[in-house]
């Protein structure tokens, strides 16, 4: 059989641009949060490790190089959270249509920027970065 | 025996030949994580400190131990469930793609029994 054009067929699709972003980016957000779940189980491992293999972790994840990562961690969250939730209100059926989608692309655009101001100056304003 | 007809198996299924498990799993995980997500991201930017002994003080208490638990699980199957489309659909070659999946399955595994193990051992050992 002939090889057939499989799924990222992206150049064929007549894409606006906040289609292609939106789509593209909730894709992008959930792979770094891929990543962010392996930060997540090694933070929980050093814990059970006790006070010594936590400490070892904490100068790790506390260095420079990791507090912007933190920062991008929450604006990643905020967008994959808002975007997952206009995935779960077309999976409804509703906001399917046209104008609907690009109302609900700019709201999760503004939305996710929004939430992730608040968590960032959150995290800014404790002790924590 | 199955009272279905030949046809009316393979309907549906869709190019995984696995019809609408992916996507309704999918979806029950990412419903799941809303409400999990936030109350870990809220807890973590609550504790005053994240000291050791903050910490797994924190880890120690049985809600917090559950919901950590159904955090990390939900959150490592839907992270499945999402990085396999991906490489799905940008890997390339029967091969390839198989020891990728492979491996994006054996990782989440990993993860998820290493987040549970953690937890519990914090939750039950009394914070060494």
């Amino acid at each position: 059989m002939a090889e057939r054009p499989t799924s990222p067929h992206l150049s064929v699709y007549r894409m606006h641009r906040y289609t292609l972003l939106t789509s593209v980016l909730n894709r992008a957000t959930g792979l770094v949060l891929a990543l962010g779940l392996i930060v997540l189980v090694y933070w929980l491992m050093a814990v059970a490790g006790g006070p010594l293999s936590y400490a070892h972790a904490s100068a790790l994840l506390g260095r420079g190089i990791f507090k912007i990562l933190w920062l991008a961690l929450l604006a990643v969250f905020s967008y994959h959270l808002c975007a997952g939730l206009r995935h779960l209100v077309w999976d409804s059926g509703r906001g399917l249509e046209r104008a609907q989608s690009r109302a609900s692309a700019y709201l999760v655009l503004i939305g996710s920027a929004v939430l992730f101001a608040a968590l960032a100056a959150w995290l800014l304003a404790g002790r924590h970065a | 025996m199955s009272l279905r007809s030949p046809l009316g198996q393979v309907l549906g299924r869709g190019a995984a030949k696995e019809g609408v498990h992916h996507w309704w799993v999918q979806r029950l995980t990412a419903v799941a994580l809303v409400p999990l997500a936030i109350w870990f991201v809220v807890s973590l930017l609550s504790l005053p400190t994240l000291s050791y002994p903050v910490v797994s003080a924190w880890m120690g208490q049985a809600w917090t131990a559950v919901l950590l638990i159904l955090f990390v699980l939900s959150a490592a199957w839907h992270s499945q469930l999402g990085v396999r489309v991906v490489v799905e659909d940008y890997v390339h070659g029967r091969g390839m793609r198989t020891v990728a999946l492979a491996l994006v399955t054996y990782l989440h595994v990993l993860a998820a029994a290493a987040g549970v193990f953690a937890v519990i051992k914090v939750a039950l050992g009394g914070a060494a």
